[in-house]
């Protein structure tokens, strides 16, 4: 199975080697699509991650134990959904399919699973719907 | 229904002739056919002009769009004693004082110096919605008003008139957008990508109202429309109205050409029909609901309302480059298709509109007329046969 997190590092594991950690010790597979990770500061990092359920299970066990948050990715992207007038202006920026708009209603369809954290949406829509967390 | 002569027509003579009173007679007794501008583009697939002239009486447009050259007139009533407002702010935005003594002109894209991203849409928007703002008024004091300063709450209930008055709205094919530059762009046509990232577009295509009357026969002075959930009317043409833009095979302009003036009463409005927007780096703009219905005079009119995706066509501008040029033409079908050949390359497009607010309006307006809530008005006045636009002549140095 696969699962996408943002993880935040407090600034007391940032300089810990997390990810050579995950992969040594519980073999699984790790793809990072987007860190931002300064020593001696807080940081983010999304992951996603593959393996069998019981070693995601204790892989996670370990994200917690080293104190890294845990966001899975749809938890991540904040969206008012009630005040879309589905013009479309985000989807303009969207590249990893998560926000797309189409025929045959035209209305906005969101699938956070898709969201690669990458904020461009937030300052795209005119309404100011979005919200990510991740980083600053 | 009557007939045009039926001596040896020349091409453009039409076999069916009605009339806005025949039309509006037979809205009364409930036998109109009213169908939306999409419908009527998939029947123009199977059936000719002169069928589709027999079948149907009219055709509802729309848009939702934003228009940032809109705004609202306000009559706050006199205190008393009377102030002569002269600095005015609502909820510390500043408003147009620049009128009588209590009127003022309140400007979509007209900001708070304290938060730029809140502005004249906002308060247009909250007084839509029944809220209170607060008003802020100055004035130097005169013999006939000697106050000079003035604080209240106001509200739709509160104001004596609050009327929509906008110069330029539901722009006739607006041009996309791209991006060439090496650098990521905040335009009010949307986030522009480095490089060709994406084009943007916002006009609503076969559902547009002014595609729908390229020559503008049924539209002009008088046409009454559906503005923000109010009936509304055209009162004049919008700004930069241009009849000089190039036109394509099917004499649908290429870009951006006829605008319309519009007017409506705020206070008939519903918040459902427009919203306030702010665009990144640009600033506040306002998304309106315009909706116009058109009726099917002849076999001319059934032959523009029946126009569809595939024959119109807009330019797509490069924002990068001075005067934004015109790199490509596309069609509104291309654009919908989600990705244009751009360069030889596929670029994603994006609307800016929404068509769905758009199909809900035209939706709407379809019922109210067929049901006689929403009479078709005979213009009382053609907007120009020819007008062109030209740029500002710049006086001094250069910058």
């Amino acid at each position: 199975m696969k699962e996408k997190y943002v993880l935040e590092y407090s600034e007391d594991v940032v300089d810990e080697p997390i990810v050579y950690s995950l992969v040594k010790h519980f073999d699984v597979m790790v793809n990072i699509l987007r860190a931002e990770i300064s020593p001696g500061h807080e940081g983010s990092m999304l992951i996603e991650i593959e393996s069998t359920p019981e070693r995601l299970a204790q892989a996670e066990a370990f994200l917690r134990e080293r104190e890294v948050r845990i966001i899975p990715i749809a938890q991540s992207l904040g969206f008012k959904e009630a005040g879309c007038v589905d013009c479309g202006a985000c989807t303009a920026v969207c590249f990893s399919g998560c926000l797309t708009i189409a025929a045959p209603d035209w209305k906005l369809h969101v699938d956070r699973e898709k969201c690669t954290a990458c904020g461009l949406c937030v300052p795209a829509c005119p309404l100011g719907l979005f919200a990510l967390k991740f980083g600053n | 229904m009557r007939e045009c002569g039926r001596e040896v027509p020349p091409r453009s003579a039409c076999m069916v002739k009605k009339t806005y009173e025949e039309i509006n007679e037979k809205i009364a007794k409930g036998e109109a056919v009213v169908v939306t501008a999409e419908e009527v583009a998939r029947m123009g697939e199977e059936l000719t002009p002169e069928d589709i002239a027999r079948k149907v009486d009219v055709v509802t447009t729309a848009t939702f769009g934003a228009m940032c050259s809109s705004g609202c007139f306000i009559n706050f009533g006199h205190p008393d004693p009377g102030i002569r407002m002269e600095s005015i702010t609502l909820n510390e935005v500043p408003i147009f004082g620049g009128l009588a003594a209590v009127d003022a002109y309140i400007g979509v894209t007209e900001v708070s110096p304290a938060n730029p991203r809140y502005g004249g849409a906002h308060l247009i928007e909250a007084l839509v919605r029944g809220e209170t703002l607060t008003l802020e008024a100055h004035g130097k004091g005169t013999d006939c008003y000697p106050r000079r300063t003035a604080h209240a709450e106001v509200s739709k209930e509160t104001a004596n008139e609050i009327i929509m008055v906008n110069p330029r709205n539901a722009y006739q094919n607006y041009p996309a957008a791209t991006n060439s530059s090496g650098r990521i762009m905040y335009t009010y046509m949307g986030t522009l990508l480095p490089k060709l990232g994406n084009v943007t577009y916002s006009t609503s295509g076969e559902l547009s109202p002014l595609l729908n009357d390229p020559e503008l026969r049924t539209i002009g002075v008088g046409t009454r429309v559906f503005l923000a959930g109010a009936q509304g009317f055209v009162n004049w043409n919008g700004t930069q109205f241009n009849t000089q833009k190039p036109k394509n095979e099917f004499g649908l302009p290429l870009s951006n050409a006829r605008t319309l003036m519009l007017s409506a009463n705020l206070k008939e409005m519903d918040p459902a029909y427009l919203r306030a927007a702010y665009f990144e780096r640009y600033g506040v703009s306002i998304f309106l609901g315009v909706g116009i219905p058109i009726p099917v005079l002849d076999e001319d009119v059934a032959r523009s309302v029946s126009i569809s995706n595939r024959q119109i066509e807009t330019t797509v501008c490069d924002y990068s480059q001075e005067g934004h040029p015109g790199i490509a033409k596309v069609s509104y079908e291309e654009l919908r298709s989600g990705a244009v050949a751009l360069n030889g390359r596929k670029v994603r497009t994006a609307p800016l509109s929404s068509l769905a607010k758009a199909r809900e309006i035209a939706a709407l307006l379809k019922h109210q007329v067929a049901s006689g809530s929403f009479a078709i008005a005979k213009p009382v006045q053609p907007l120009p046969a020819q007008a062109s636009v030209h740029g500002l002549k710049l006086t001094g140095g250069l910058i």
